[in-house]
C-alpha cells in the first residue's frame, strides 16, 4: 500500500502511524477538505469523497458541540462488522488538521487507532513548519491546486 | 455488572502483594473498562496493546489446536503482565512487580474472570 503526501513534512509521521496503528486506509485534510497525505488509496474519486464525507462530518459535529455549549469533540469512532472508522482533529503550527482512519477490526482496534493516534499528533506538531501558512486556496487556482494535488497523491 | 462490581472485581487482584494495577478491557476494541492502576501505569496503552495481543494470541492458539487461551504470563525485567480473558470479552489484566506469587495472582484473574463473565 502506497503512502504519498502533498505536504512533505506529514509524511513520516503518517507512515509511522500507519505501521504501528496496522490502519487500513488514512488521509489527512484541512477542515476544508484540502488533501494533505494519503495512505492505501488507489482510486483519486474515493480520496475526494473521503474527503469531503470526513470534513462534513467534523463541521456537522462540531457544529452541534457549539449548539449544546460544549468544547468541539475530540473524535468520532464507528465500529463495523469488518472495519472501523476513526475521525479527529488536530493542531499543528500548520492549523488544525483532520485525520480519517479506516481500519480492519481483525488486524487493530480502536483502542490501538487512539493511541497511536496520540503519537501522530504529537509528530505532525513537531514536523509542522512554523512560518509560511499557506494561504487560502481561491476559487480561480482550485481546480489546478486540486489537479496538483492529485497528481501528487497518486504518483502521476 | 454495575461499575461497583467490576470495582469488587478488580479489588480480587489489586489485594495481592508485588500487584502495581489491574484493569478489565474490552479484548475487541483494546478499551479500558475500569481499572485499579499505580501512578505512572499509562493504562490506555497497556490495554490497547493488550487487546491486539489477544487477538493474535487467539489466531496462534487456534491455528495450533490447542483451544482457547486461559491466561498468560509475560516476565519482563522490570515486571509482569498477567492476563486471564473473561468469557464475556473482557481481559482481566493484572500489572506486576517482577518477584510476584505468580500463582496467587493467576487464581485471583480467574475469580475476578469468572465474576465479570
Amino acid at each position: 500500500m502506497s503512502t504519498r503526501a502533498v505536504e512533505a513534512w506529514t509524511l513520516e509521521p503518517l507512515k509511522r502511524f500507519v505501521s504501528e496503528a496496522a490502519a487500513r486506509l488514512v488521509l489527512l485534510m484541512t477542515p476544508a477538505g484540502q488533501v494533505m497525505a494519503q495512505h492505501g488509496f488507489s482510486r483519486a474519486v474515493d480520496v475526494m469523497s473521503a474527503a469531503a464525507l470526513s470534513t462534513a462530518i467534523m463541521a456537522s459535529t462540531t457544529e452541534i458541540a457549539k449548539q449544546m455549549h460544549q468544547p468541539p469533540f475530540a473524535a468520532l469512532t464507528h465500529q463495523g462488522e469488518r472495519h472501523g472508522i476513526f475521525l479527529a482533529g488536530l493542531s499543528t503550527n500548520r492549523g488544525t488538521i483532520v485525520a480519517l482512519v479506516v481500519y480492519d477490526v481483525d488486524v487493530s482496534s480502536v483502542g490501538l487507532v487512539q493511541l497511536f493516534y496520540e503519537q501522530l499528533a504529537a509528530d505532525l506538531q513537531a514536523a509542522s513548519p512554523k512560518e509560511g501558512v499557506p494561504k487560502q486556496v481561491l476559487a480561480a487556482d482550485f481546480e489546478r491546486q486540486l489537479s496538483e494535488s492529485l497528481n501528487t497523491l497518486f504518483g502521476r | 455488572m454495575t461499575a461497583a462490581g467490576f470495582g469488587r472485581a478488580l479489588d480480587l487482584v489489586t489485594r495481592v502483594r508485588g500487584v502495581r494495577g489491574a484493569m478489565l478491557v474490552s479484548a475487541a476494541d483494546g478499551l479500558v473498562v475500569a481499572d485499579q492502576l499505580m501512578e505512572g501505569i499509562k493504562g490506555p496503552a497497556v490495554a490497547a496493546l493488550a487487546g491486539s495481543l489477544a487477538s493474535r494470541l487467539g489466531r496462534a492458539m487456534t491455528a495450533a489446536g490447542v483451544g482457547e487461551s486461559v491466561f498468560w504470563h509475560l516476565q519482563g525485567s522490570g515486571g509482569a503482565l498477567l492476563v486471564v480473558p473473561a468469557a464475556s470479552g473482557i481481559l482481566v489484566v493484572a500489572v506486576a512487580e517482577p518477584e510476584v506469587n505468580v500463582g496467587l495472582v493467576r487464581l485471583e484473574l480467574l475469580r475476578a474472570a469468572e465474576a465479570v463473565a
